[in-house]
């Protein structure tokens, strides 16, 4: 049988499928036992994360009266916090998101994803919290923290907070690497993604699990920015064998500062043709109501599951993947 | 020549860099956090038979080299050159023996054999995976014995030497793989 005659069956073997479930009753139970509650939130939403480098899918609903935009959620972030700002204290969800575009042994375009958040959790507490969940679920070593800093230092041998582009690019020549001539000589956060995935993520979490810590201010996504000099993101991220399993914000309280990062992130969207996403969402009003202070996490559980069950890429672990979806 | 941008890259695609033609044997979707989308490519160039490994950015492109692939009947040697003719149009292709690499081995006058243009110019030959070919000389057969893991080097038709099992002789026909130069079996008229 050709590949396309036999796309109506799973990818995913059985014993594959019996641990998937396997791991989600374990997660679930951690968290009961850690006194969160389970919540559910809507997954297409009018309200969608504005973010440079995420596209998320649109539908159109139809009203009779017409058709009103909705989006498909690129993550539950907007709908906890929403509850959070209402009263919620530990609250966590398994469930999934979508994104347009990324699709490779590491991603479907749709996925299940695990978001938590607690008031009054600081960096240090999300961290530690992450780690015991890794250790649960994966029976690997206690996770390593290392700043973003230090892991540049380490594997790229430069301070990534302060070197230019320029340095970055001799850098990445001087090791052997051919930039794209697409490399924009502004664009500092590309250089820097450029040489994480080239020489940091490759090394991280290869004898026991990493979580990178303090971001450059210029890639707080939705984290709150300490001040400086430096000023730093307080965003981390869990790496286990090199791949990227979780990604935790100390997160950011000011509407204001979220609106200012809104219309940031649209124009550099329309300068890269990219379409403008609707600045106004019901999570800036629950913000200016009032957030409190917390830290929210997302964990990608299909790469979880590939991790536990030793699998190459998500589709041994997905029953069906978005080629077969 | 068209070209394939970041969203189509995908293992067997032919593209050209530098003037030469590659095949990307390796493509991966890389997106840290929440940062740019990268690719991270594994090329073979098909001239010289190297790995390139190149990293692109999310909207790059790269230009589509033009390659097809014929059928191509071998049609005999002259000095260093073998001389091939495409099936179909008939028209007569010349290859040197770095083109045509191990494949001289395994071919004789008439065999098909699938070759890879470059821009209409031959790059490379490969023979079918299975040929049948007379032993032209070998140690005397070992009579008696038919196991296959006792072996002696033989010489083919085509000039080349392998190794088969104790029991052939010379004048015998025997089944090969093109692909790991191993025998298979004995093989009739």
């Amino acid at each position: 049988m050709t590949k396309d005659q036999c796309d109506y069956l799973p990818s995913a073997s059985w014993p594959v499928l019996r641990l998937r479930a396997t791991l989600l009753r374990t997660l679930r139970e951690f968290f009961h036992q850690h006194g969160f509650l389970e919540v559910e939130t809507p997954i297409l939403s009018a309200d969608v994360v504005v973010d440079r480098h995420l596209e998320p899918f649109l539908v159109d609903f139809a009203t009779g009266a017409g058709t009103r935009r909705m989006w498909l959620q690129t993550s539950p972030e907007f709908g906890m916090k929403r509850l959070l700002a209402a009263g919620g204290v530990a609250i966590y969800q398994v469930t999934r998101a979508f994104r347009q575009a990324e699709q490779g042994p590491r991603h479907n375009p749709e996925f299940t994803i695990v978001e938590w958040y607690r008031r009054g959790d600081g960096p240090d507490e999300a961290m530690r919290f992450l780690a015991e969940l890794c250790e649960v679920l994966l029976g690997l070593a206690p996770a390593e923290r290392l700043s973003y800093q230090a892991a540049f230092e380490r594997h790229v041998g430069v301070d990534p907070h302060t070197a230019d582009v320029a340095r970055l690019e001799e850098v990445a020549r001087g090791r052997g690497l051919s930039p794209p001539a697409s490399m924009d000589a502004e664009d500092r956060d590309l250089w820097l993604d450029f040489l994480l995935v080239e020489f940091v993520e490759p090394r991280l979490g290869q004898d026991r699990p990493v979580i990178l810590y303090d971001y450059p201010a210029s890639q707080a996504a939705l984290a709150h920015v300490r001040p400086g000099p430096p000023a730093m993101a307080e965003r981390f991220e869990l790496y286990v064998a090199g791949i990227e399993l979780a990604n935790g914000y100390h997160e950011l309280l000011d509407a204001s500062v979220l609106r200012q990062r809104n219309r940031t992130n649209n124009a550099t969207r329309r300068a890269e043709g990219k379409p403008s996403l609707p600045e106004a969402s019901r999570l800036l009003a629950a913000m200016d109501h009032g957030l409190p202070a917390c830290a929210g996490v997302a964990l990608g559980f299909d790469r979880v599951v590939m991790l536990a069950a030793g699998a190459a890429s998500l589709d041994e672990v997905l029953a069906f993947p978005f080629d077969r979806a | 020549m068209p070209s394939y941008s970041t969203s189509e890259f995908k293992k067997g695609l032919k593209v050209q860099l530098d003037g030469d033609p590659y095949l990307m044997i390796e493509c991966n979707f890389v997106k840290p956090g929440k940062g740019n989308a990268l690719y991270k490519c594994k090329l073979r160039n098909l001239l010289r038979n190297t790995v390139l490994e190149r990293t692109y950015k999310g909207g790059d492109s790269l230009e589509a080299a033009d390659i097809t692939e014929i059928a191509a009947q071998y049609l005999y040697r002259q000095g260093e050159m073998f001389i091939f003719m495409d099936n179909i149009s008939y028209e007569q292709f010349e290859l040197t023996s770095a083109q045509v690499d191990d494949a001289w081995k395994y071919i004789k006058e008439g065999t098909i054999c699938n070759m890879v243009l470059f821009n209409g110019n031959p790059i490379s030959v490969t023979p079918p995976n299975h040929m049948v070919l007379r032993i032209e000389y070998c140690e005397p057969a070992v009579r008696g014995n038919t196991a296959t893991n006792l072996t002696k080097p033989v010489k083919l038709e085509t000039g080349a030497t392998m190794l088969c099992p104790a029991f052939v002789d010379i004048g015998d026909l025997i089944k090969l793989d093109t692909r790991t130069g191993e025998y298979i079996e004995r093989a009739k008229e």
